[in-house]
């Protein structure tokens, strides 16, 4: 098990599926078929390997796993260097779960330049695993910045009518915020000697370096997440994109944010970081708040859904700069379930967009008469969206509240004020497309979903339940490793870790019995 | 002024061999009198031949290009100086030579077809190029500022001609013609410069010049001479504020040519400037590294700005070349080990991209008719899905986005430049380079978003399929064996420090 690579494996899969399928020959219609057929397989094997990871993964340790070694730019002593924890496992499960399911969800949407369509989105799939399994701060880098490319292709060239603009602004807002990041990582490498995570994280920075080091990765993270005023390019791009492009935006692109805050900003630059923690809890509550009322007032689905996005990652940052245990775990596993949700409410806003295509809220209403079983699914992720208790949400929005409580209650209160926001604008969004009269004529011959759609929805709703219903299997392989980020924040907080392990039990049967 | 400075370098050289009585040591300038004895041989069989025997003559001139890498690399001398101290053959000149020789092969090969069509098919053309690429490489093996300033004057006259060899067309005379008299005002500040360097330094030899500088007699005329020939460099490699020429001359001059200008004579023009700048002049650092830093803003802005509003492709890579100057620059700034590693790297990468794009402009031909529209690209992803993959690689790697090699090349300047605490420079250079990738990922967006118009004649040329192929796979896969070009930058700008 040791000697086989398989975390490269898992990495690098796509991108020979990607190289095949560029070589397929024939008329349109067969390369067609055939690059959906490759490209499906190719990520239904590279999501098995990864199962693997999760199976033979030591919940005991907050060690890396699976790591892989290998110099690269050895006079410079930048490594390849590969190995998940207890944190980037379930990123890199929630990458390799999504992106079967955006293939399917474009087997039929996606008609035009099939082949380059999939090897756009196999390539994205390599990069984005290679992100969070990266432990190389250059190697991150490359992955990070790399997934502009295949981004903004299929933004541009897939996308809706305004995709070109979009396509444009999504690429330079995030590459403005990387580039500064790349300054703070060639600047840790000339004070460090190394690019190698684990080395840095166990190396102390002085406070003043802290500081621009910290607002230097905010500068990438926040673009990322995005955070409030940062978020300008998300509606847009989110709006434009492909259904399966919004899909891997929502689910997967801004994790990347957020776990970079984890990964590097909070074990790297602790001091810093707790310098800039009400920054961060300023600027999330504002945003849950402005972009929660900005979601009402939205005519156009995809938007609604995207500045609920917005709302949401608020939450998960406030969670991370909490600095305890609730908090952060909480975070981690909102950000897991919003990757399920959000990801799943773009699909349901797929399915009818591909029937009627159009995104205008006005132009839907009684659309349950017609599609009873979407009217169902819609409902499901409608609720785990707002937090109903058995859905994933609830268990992350339970847990980040438990943690700032305890550290701030005014951004608490202004954050829970969100929360009913969120429910009042969804259940509005709900009304307004599935309840009602069906008025409107070409609403009355759509058909409901079919085999390939439900066989897209079935593991998201088991997923968003099984979260909602039994987390301790997944908070129990967090719990080592967010531990473990907590102490290297700040040696001191081992008792208090300790302590809070009562609260934390309740949704964790499994570590009481460890103990 | 002129003729007495030659007059006393040569009364010197007389005095240094009737005092040795033994010839110089030919060896370590082989490359050069290998090149310039075979352009001889072939110029005279031109003359007589005619130019029935143009191709031949191209593929000819182009192995005798890389007949001279083999001499190059065969003979591999490291720190031997010869002719009385006027050549020195050192690793940092074995690696920008080959970069030199091999970039000015690859566009002969290129720019064969454009030569056919383009009416441009007389013999000289090879031998021009020959005669150039003789001239870089003795310039950058210049040890003294005559040499220097006759290596810089054979290319340079060579290149006014080729810029201006489309004889009928307005456009390409105009380009010779400005090139020609803006590049003569260059080596008169040259000349000029040089003429006070020798006046306070008392030599001309890099070794002269060198031990009257450390010995901290820096005088003010020294210095003022130092700033002529560092503007007069600077104008070679276009750097701002002496750019001027290079928009009008790229843009008039036949694309082969223009291919040529970006990738040979500016990476020579870049090697003088790093060997006389870390040279002679290396203990007046401080002075100098003020010119640089301002310079290499200057073209990091202008090149990230003025690129944006330009239709004609050949102008943008015009001001997208100033641009990479600018970042080439800031790894010299640092004046540093590393920073010459990181020029040397960037200059090796830029080449490579540089003559992939020129090969993809050279593609662009409608009814057989060149066309530079940047517009003219729309839809190029629908007619021609490889060229437009080649080409978005090339425009990606141009902005810097990893993993394509133009990453790497940043990556190491900018490294450099963090590491000389010049932090201020670096966040300057990567702000412009998000600027710049504005109109890179323009273009890509020509290629791949807009609607088609009707495509580019087909097939394209086995030579430039090759050079694209070639140049394409080096940039997208730098990253997966980066250590030849990195452990060689290393060895040359290891040799140059000292």
């Amino acid at each position: 098990m040791s000697d086989w690579p398989i975390l490269s494996t898992i990495t690098f899969l796509p991108l020979i599926g990607a190289a095949f399928i560029l070589f397929i020959r024939g008329d349109k219609e067969t390369v067609a078929r055939n690059a959906r057929h490759l490209a499906l397989w190719t990520s239904v094997v590279t999501f098995g390997l990864s199962l693997l990871l999760i199976a033979y993964f030591d919940i005991s340790t907050a060690d890396f796993q699976y790591v892989e070694s290998v110099p690269w730019l050895s006079d410079y002593n930048i490594g390849y260097h590969l190995g998940i924890d207890g944190i980037s496992i379930f990123f890199l499960l929630l990458t390799t779960f999504l992106i079967p399911i955006c293939i399917l969800a474009s087997w039929d949407a996606i008609k035009d330049r099939v082949r380059e369509f999939m090897v756009a989105f196999l390539i994205m799939e390599t990069l984005v695993v290679g992100v969070f399994s990266s432990l190389d701060f250059l190697m991150f880098y490359i992955f990070f910045e790399g997934l502009l490319i295949p981004m903004y292709l299929i933004i541009g060239i897939w996308g809706g009518s305004r995709r070109v603009y979009s396509a444009l602004k999504f690429f330079l807002y995030t590459l403005v915020g990387s580039v500064l990041f790349l300054i703070a990582i060639l600047w840790i490498y000339l004070e460090v000697g190394t690019t190698d995570i684990p080395t840095i994280m166990q190396y102390n920075f002085s406070p003043e370096v802290q500081i621009w080091l910290w607002l230097a990765m905010f500068a990438s993270f926040a673009v990322k997440v995005p955070m409030w005023p940062f978020h300008t390019w998300l509606p847009d791009a989110h709006v434009e994109a492909p259904t399966a492009g919004s899909v891997i935006l929502a689910g997967v692109l801004l994790k990347m944010g957020g776990y970079g805050f984890l990964r590097f900003s909070l074990p790297m630059l602790p001091e810093a970081s707790e310098f800039f923690t009400p920054l961060i809890f300023t600027l999330s509550a504002i945003g849950i708040i402005y972009t929660s009322l900005v979601a009402l007032m939205q005519k156009d689905m995809k938007k609604l859904i995207a500045y609920s996005s917005v709302a949401h990652m608020g939450i998960v940052t406030i969670g991370l700069f909490t600095f305890n245990q609730q908090g952060i775990e909480g975070g981690i596993f909102q950000m897991l379930s919003h990757g399920i949700v959000s990801a799943a409410l773009f699909l349901c806003v797929g399915v009818v967009y591909d029937r009627v295509h159009t995104r205008e809220i006005s132009a839907y209403g009684g659309v349950v008469g017609r599609m009873p079983v979407y009217a169902v699914t819609f409902l499901v992720f409608t609720l785990a969206s707002i937090g109903l208790p058995g859905t994933s949400g609830f268990i992350g929005e339970m847990l980040v509240f438990v943690g700032i409580f305890k550290v701030n209650t005014w951004i608490a209160l202004l954050a829970l004020t969100g929360i009913i926001l969120g429910a009042a604008y969804m259940l509005w969004l709900y009304r307004r497309i599935i309840f009602g009269e069906l008025t409107k004529e070409n609403l009355k011959s759509m058909r409901d979903m079919n085999w390939r759609e439900i066989s897209i929805f079935v593991p998201l709703i088991a997923l968003a339940l099984l979260m909602g219903i039994y987390p301790s299997p997944f908070l129990s392989v967090l719990h080592t490793s967010v531990e473990n980020l907590l102490i290297q924040i700040n040696p001191d907080t081992t008792t208090e870790v300790l302590s809070s392990i009562d609260i934390h039990s309740i949704f964790n049967p499994a570590t009481n019995i460890d103990k | 002024m002129i003729s007495t400075l030659f007059l006393t370098q040569l009364q010197i050289l007389i005095n240094e061999a009737m005092t040795e009585f033994s010839a110089p040591d030919y060896l370590p300038a082989l490359p050069e009198i290998f090149l310039g004895g075979i352009s001889l041989i072939l110029l005279t069989i031109g003359v007589f031949v005619g130019n029935r025997i143009t191709t031949l003559l191209t593929w000819v001139t182009s192995l005798v290009l890389i007949a001279a890498v083999v001499i190059i690399l065969s003979l591999n001398i490291n720190d031997q100086i010869t002719f009385g101290g006027l050549y020195i053959a050192d690793t940092f000149g074995t690696f920008m030579k080959c970069l030199v020789l091999i970039g000015g092969a690859i566009t002969l090969i290129m720019g064969m077809s454009y030569v056919k069509n383009e009416g441009m098919k007389r013999f000289e053309f090879p031998i021009l190029i020959l005669f150039a690429t003789t001239g870089m490489l003795l310039m950058i093996s210049a040890n003294d500022l005559i040499s220097l300033y006759v290596g810089l004057e054979m290319q340079s006259l060579a290149l006014y001609i080729v810029a201006a060899f489309k004889r009928e067309s307005i456009r390409s005379t105009e380009s010779g013609l400005k090139y020609f008299v803006l590049g003569a005002l260059s080596s008169g500040l040259l000349l000029y410069g040089a003429t006070l360097v020798y006046g306070f330094a008392g030599g001309t030899s890099y070794e002269a010049i060198g031990n009257i500088i450390e010995s901290g007699d820096l005088s003010l005329g020294l210095l003022i001479g130092l700033v002529f020939i560092a503007s007069a460099l600077a104008f070679k490699v276009s750097a701002v504020p002496f750019h001027m020429w290079t928009p009008d001359v790229y843009e008039g001059a036949p694309t082969p040519v223009t291919a040529f200008f970006a990738a040979a004579p500016k990476i020579a023009a870049m090697a003088v400037l790093i060997r006389v700048l870390i040279g002679p002049f290396y203990d007046a650092f401080d002075q100098w590294q003020q010119i640089i830093i301002f310079i290499s803003i200057a073209s990091m802005v202008l090149g990230a700005f003025a690129a944006i509003m330009q239709a004609n492709i050949k102008r943008l890579l015009a001001y997208s070349s100033i641009g990479h100057v600018g970042y080439a620059l800031v790894g010299l700034a640092s004046g540093n080990e590393e920073g010459i590693r990181g020029v040397i790297i960037y200059l090796s990468i830029y080449m490579v991209m540089t003559l992939g794009a020129f090969g993809c402009v050279l593609v662009m031909r409608k009814r057989g008719q060149m066309i530079e529209n940047i517009n003219d690209l729309a839809g190029l992803s629908r007619s021609n899905p490889p060229l437009a993959l080649v080409f978005s690689i090339f425009l990606f790697s141009m902005a810097g986005i990893p993993p394509l090699a133009g990453f790497f090349g940043k990556f190491y300047v900018f490294m450099s430049a963090v590491n000389a605490d010049l932090i201020g420079l670096a966040v300057i250079g990567v702000l412009t380079s998000v600027i710049g990738a504005f109109y890179y990922i323009r273009i890509v967006k020509i290629i791949y978003f807009d609607k088609p118009k009707d495509s580019f004649d087909k097939p394209i040329n086995i030579e430039i399929t090759a050079t694209l192929t070639l140049t394409g796979i080096i940039t997208a896969f730098f990253f997966a064996y980066p250590s030849p070009i990195i452990s060689g930058a290393a060895i040359a700008a290891r040799s140059l420090l000292p």
